[in-house]
């Protein structure tokens, strides 16, 4: 009874904002004030000189809550609408931004770069297909081709047959987890950080009296006999050696993705064969490997893919110097060291070409599996 | 091994020894890189550059058990006989070891006269640990420490500290923000009806395996003119253009296969879209969106590309500062080493912690490039 004029004020409140004048102005009051707080966030996030610690919090509510607040609102906008364009927009307060942002990051820049492929370093004139030339002929990009081929061939081949070899023997073991989540912890690490832990291993400090090899691989070279090296100043044996980053980070992929197929066939068919005689060999050959066929051909397509954009760990460790250049790294090197953007963007519809019929096995598939 | 025959069961026990033997080899193998980065990081800069870190290990190794000046008489150009061993100076500064075990060495240049006689001795359980290079990575201002020879080295340090909170901040905001805008396509994608819907959807599908290269010179150009280059903002909305194709096709697997008839039962209450989507199906798909989040947080974590397109200098993250201090400081593994840790011991924990879902959205994904 107490609360009774209050609420009574209250309701009249609401009666004004919801009705006429006072619903225009709240549904253009809202959004404006949403968009100045925004952008008063941005600004503060940029110029400000507040301790770090409180800006990495400031940005975090700034970000999430952001996005939230903007569908809250255009959402609330919509649903002052009458019932007909509720059903009408709506769709497209659910999927809009994910398409605005799609067109913005993905799809114009694909249009945007091929048409800058066709253009001259600082993008002014057109020189029809001469950053193509460049990058199908150049000597550098040829190197780059070369090596590109190497990661993905022996990269994606060691990366797959061990995985597959991990993921067949663990699965007859007790220990099975723990074995895998050794395999699997490279996953969880940075390019960047793999460099610096293969750097070490790497290690080389040249010869002379009193200086000792630090590095694993030196030093076991040495125990051996042998003599110490620059193993990564030393082509093109140094491609391996940096190949084999990749497949120390790639294995545990191939062995998850590998090992679940593995689990998923009947384990009926294994015992038949096994009763038949077949020994493990052939059970292996004869059935696993074709059971899982599709996988296999998955991973790989994956790994490949990967290989082929593949960037940090060279960047890291040679700065493609030494004969290790790749693609990806050349495409850096166009675009921020030479600012060349025709032969950068070029390279990077070549990379796109490449990925071209995995694009159209995607799109098949997705028609295939469900009628959408 | 045919496990269903009983008379093979000691072949059987063979093979599963070999089988584990080949496993504990391999993950030997994996383990041991990571292993010696980790002991390094703790250890005292001048040992780092004396010695390999394996030897903080107990081991038999040489040490020095004796001094011996050579007068002055001898004459170092002839063959001399010294601590009992009889050579010319290029073989004793070699190290020459007798039959008893011990070792001679020559010291330095002709004029210092200085010879050292070591014996093989168990050494390594005094190993010198320290946290002080983590202290140096992580500060921004001047660094000071030891090389091998023993002369102090001034650096300026990298800030790791910083780039770690940039990380956080850069990350954190690129995980949860194309959850959110994805699981909102994904539930108009699976529920709304309106014109444009398959080719929209096809096009995401298109866009999965687009490589990322294709959009970073464009996009700079844009962030050029909009004035982003360097800020939070301009990473997350990157990370969330090149994250969203997956994010929103995961989610239309998981949210699509949900049940009609929860929807149903909830638009008869008079609930509406927006209602439904965030009390209802934003909370029933935690798991998918608990795959997602964490794929998504290791890969941004991790990049380095588009941090250094779009950061820069500016706001550096953990993997361009690392980045910047292998170019700078090549050769200070007590840097190198303990900034690879502390860039990866965020990562590595929820990775750990989390590992069921992360490779639950690593199957739904294999698709992706």
């Amino acid at each position: 009874m107490q609360n009774q004029p209050r609420l009574s004020a209250g309701d009249q409140i609401i009666n004004w904002l919801t009705t006429g004048v006072g619903r225009l102005l709240v549904s253009v009051f809202v959004p404006v004030v949403t968009f100045l707080v925004l952008w008063r966030g941005f600004i503060f996030l940029r110029d400000s000189n507040a301790p770090q610690f409180l800006i990495v919090v400031v940005a975090i509510i700034w970000g999430v809550g952001g996005v939230a607040l903007l569908y809250g609102v255009s959402n609330w906008l919509v649903e002052k609408l009458s019932g007909e364009w509720v059903r009408r927009l709506q769709p497209f307060i659910f999927i809009g931004p994910a398409i605005a942002i799609l067109f913005w990051y993905l799809f114009l820049p694909t249009i945007r770069t091929l048409v800058l492929s066709f253009q001259d370093g600082l993008g002014r004139n057109f020189v029809g297909f001469e950053n193509y030339l460049f990058a199908f002929t150049d000597r550098v990009m040829q190197e780059a081709f070369r090596n590109n081929l190497l990661w993905m061939i022996l990269g994606t081949g060691f990366s797959v047959s061990l995985g597959l070899l991990i993921a067949v023997l663990a699965d007859r073991t007790p220990l099975e987890k723990v074995y895998k989540a050794i395999i699997f912890m490279p996953m969880a690490i940075s390019f960047v950080g793999a460099g610096v832990i293969w750097k070490f291993v790497y290690a080389y400090r040249g010869e002379g009296i009193g200086i000792q090899e630090i590095g694993l691989l030196n030093a076991i070279v040495i125990g051996l006999g042998g003599k110490s090296q620059p193993w990564l100043l030393l082509p093109p044996i140094n491609n391996l050696f940096l190949i084999v980053i990749m497949v120390w980070l790639q294995t545990g992929y191939a062995m998850v993705i590998l090992s679940s197929a593995i689990k998923g066939i009947p384990s009926e068919l294994l015992e038949a064969a096994r009763v038949d005689g077949a020994n493990e060999f052939q059970v292996f050959f004869q059935i696993m490997v074709p059971t899982i066929q599709s996988t296999i051909l998955t991973v790989t397509t994956t790994i490949v893919i990967f290989s082929l954009k593949l960037f940090d760990i060279v960047r890291v460790m040679t700065g493609g110097n030494y004969g290790t250049n790749v693609i990806a790294n050349e495409f850096y090197l166009q675009q921020f060291t030479y600012n060349h953007s025709g032969r950068a963007s070029a390279i990077a519809i070549v990379l796109l070409i490449a990925v071209i019929p995995v694009m159209i096995y995607n799109l098949r598939q997705f028609r295939e599996r469900r009628a959408f | 091994m045919s496990g269903a025959k009983t008379s093979q069961k000691g072949q059987k026990r063979l093979g599963s020894l070999f089988v584990n033997g080949v496993l504990v080899l391999i993950c030997l193998v994996w383990l041991i890189p990571t292993i010696g980065v980790f002991i390094t990081s703790f250890r005292n800069s001048e040992d780092i550059y004396s010695s390999g870190w394996w030897t903080v290990f107990p081991h038999r190794g040489w040490v020095k058990v004796e001094e011996i000046r050579v007068p002055e008489s001898v004459d170092v150009d002839q063959p001399f006989e010294v601590a009992g061993v009889t050579g010319d100076f290029a073989t004793l500064r070699q190290g020459v070891v007798t039959p008893d075990g011990r070792k001679i060495t020559w010291i330095g240049n002709k004029r210092s006269r200085l010879v050292i006689v070591e014996e093989k001795r168990w050494v390594g359980f005094s190993a010198r640990l320290t946290l002080d290079n983590y202290r140096d990575t992580l500060s921004g201002k001047e660094i000071r420490f030891r090389d091998a020879s023993g002369n102090e080295i001034t650096r300026k340090g990298n800030n790791l500290g910083g780039a770690f909170l940039n990380s956080i901040a850069v990350a954190v905001p690129s995980t949860i923000i194309p959850i959110l805008i994805a699981a909102f396509a994904a539930y108009g994608f699976a529920w709304l009806n309106f014109p444009g819907r398959k080719l929209l959807f096809t096009l995401v599908v298109a866009l999965l395996v687009v490589p990322l290269q294709i959009a970073l010179v464009p996009i700079l150009r844009d962030y050029t003119q909009l004035n982003l280059n360097g800020t939070y903002l301009a990473m997350w909305l990157a990370h969330t253009g090149f994250g969203l194709p997956l994010a929103v096709y995961l989610l239309f697997n998981y949210i699509g296969s949900l049940p009609r008839d929860i929807l149903e039962s909830a638009f008869i209450d008079g609930a509406s879209h927006f209602t439904i989507f965030t009390r209802l199906i934003l909370p029933l798909s935690i798991p998918a969106l608990a795959s997602f989040a964490i794929f998504q947080f290791l890969w941004v974590w991790n990049d380095y590309l588009v941090a250094l397109v779009f950061l820069g200098d500016q706001n550096r993250v953990v993997t361009s500062a690392l980045a910047a201090m292998v170019g700078e400081k090549g050769q200070d593994w007590h840097l190198l080493t303990s900034g690879a840790f502390v860039s990866m011991i965020l990562p590595l924990t929820v990775f750990f912690a989390l590992q069921r879902y992360f490779v639950r959205g690593l199957m739904a994904g294999s698709v992706k490039g």
